[in-house]
């Protein structure tokens, strides 16, 4: 590992400030992704910009007809709350799914949205339940906040603090899990939402997760496995590597999906 | 250099670590305990597993500086002197172990799956729970028995010397 300059936050303002003195500085939430990257020099920040006394970033909330968790909140915590159990219990059961319980201890919903891996799990969720990523300048929603491959919509020296998820009238998340990583080969998330149903795709894609319109509409008509028979996505443009090839993939949102929607109900 | 001070199996420790120091070089190389591994270094193997805070985590995955005002329990100190921690019997009972390098990290995941999980812990519990502890000689028939038998054994209550645990 390269050698860095570490500093506490003890505010967002100072950790902002901070982002924008520093040149090659990273923030740092739950470390999860973050170490095991400096420890290969796959990163090397300059600075490193510790969250973790920040107060007051990991309250999980319901809002209106939202659910709104803190950015540094740990997957354990969504995991077992009861509140998210009760009003979003695939979230739930998708923070339970992550890595292992000693990962989910550390990691946070913010650090996994912001790295944007594409087979992390949350980022499925957030495009998948139309959720709103709050930062310390806007609010920014899924669709525009994914990017591609470890990219997203925020600027360099902006900061989730939040995620605000609309409460779904149904919802199922499917993964299917390399068994080595812990992260999703495929993963996909369905949810029935009062004005539309989307379907969201991680693990599969080459620039990252994507929703799959033709499985949306269709179930938009019928909300029940039969209504995706038949149908399939191409394999070009997916991922394809040593764990699976592009096609395989394919043919894994299809099954996922169907999985999925008849958890769902 | 940062300075770390953090209370690890009830002792208070004080030093200065360089910025990259992990919490278990910290661990076996500065505190010289080194009953918590280093089995992969890559946050796979549990092998470093110990509790911050109460909490199981990957000692290889965080920084010293990280655990700054911390309560931290190794495997050292789960055992009351010369009694042993119910976990640490069981797994000796069931021989729970083959060439005992994943030992510690698969007892302070235990202890730790205990903790949240209750003490009836069934089969396909356990294995789920141990997804991130990772046994080379695949000894894990006997490792499940003796998480079972002493999640059961700890409900006489653990004798410890750190009331969080």
């Amino acid at each position: 590992m390269y050698n860095f300059t570490y500093h506490r936050a003890s505010g967002l303002r100072q950790a902002t400030n901070m982002l924008g003195k520093f040149e090659e500085a990273k923030l740092l939430a739950g470390g999860q992704t973050l170490l095991p990257t400096m420890k290969q020099r796959l990163a090397s920040p300059s600075d490193i910009i510790d969250l973790n006394k920040i107060d007051g970033m990991s309250a999980i909330e319901v809002k209106g007809r939202n659910l709104v968790i803190g950015a540094m909140t740990r997957h354990a915590d969504v995991a077992s709350s009861p509140m998210v159990q009760q009003a979003i219990p695939a979230l739930a059961a998708l923070a339970h799914m992550i890595g292992d319980p000693a990962v989910r201890h550390r990691g946070t919903i913010g650090g996994s949205i912001a790295n944007n891996d594409p087979n992390a799990d949350y980022p499925a969720a957030c495009l998948g339940l139309a959720a709103t990523i709050v930062t310390t300048k806007r609010k920014i929603v899924a669709d525009e906040f994914f990017r591609g491959l470890f990219e997203t919509a925020l600027a360099s020296d902006e900061i989730i603090t939040k995620v605000s998820f609309p409460v779904p009238k149904k919802a199922a998340y499917q993964k299917f899990r390399n068994p080595a990583s812990r992260f999703a080969l495929v993963g996909v998330f369905v949810a029935k939402r009062p004005s539309e149903v989307r379907v969201a795709v991680t693990g599969a894609g080459a620039s990252g997760v994507f929703r799959v319109p033709e499985f949306e509409a269709a179930l938009k008509k019928r909300f029940s496995p039969k209504s995706l028979e038949g149908l399939t996505i191409p394999a070009d443009g997916l991922a394809g590597d040593i764990h699976g090839s592009a096609e395989y993939r394919a043919h894994l949102v299809g099954v996922l999906a169907r999985r999925a929607v008849a958890d769902a109900g | 250099m940062p300075s770390v001070s953090m209370t690890v199996n009830g002792n208070a420790v004080k030093g200065d670590a360089d910025a990259r120091t992990l919490l278990v070089q910290y661990l076996r190389e500065t505190l010289r305990l080194t009953g918590t591994h280093v089995g992969c270094d890559t946050s796979q193997c549990g092998a470093c597993v110990v509790h911050v805070n109460g909490k199981a985590v990957k000692s290889c995955t965080m920084f010293a500086w990280q655990a700054e005002g911390a309560d931290v329990l190794t495997i050292e100190g789960l055992a009351n002197g010369a009694t042993l921690h119910p976990m640490q019997e069981a797994f000796r009972d069931n021989h729970g172990l083959q060439c005992g390098f994943c030992t510690p990290g698969m007892i302070m995941t235990a202890v730790d799956m205990v903790h949240r999980l209750g003490h009836e812990l069934d089969e396909r519990t356990i294995r789920e729970e141990l997804e991130g502890n990772i046994c080379r000689c695949t000894g894990y028939h006997n490792i499940v028995k003796s998480i079972a038998a002493g999640a059961k054994a700890m409900k006489g209550g653990a004798p410890s010397h750190q009331a969080a645990e």
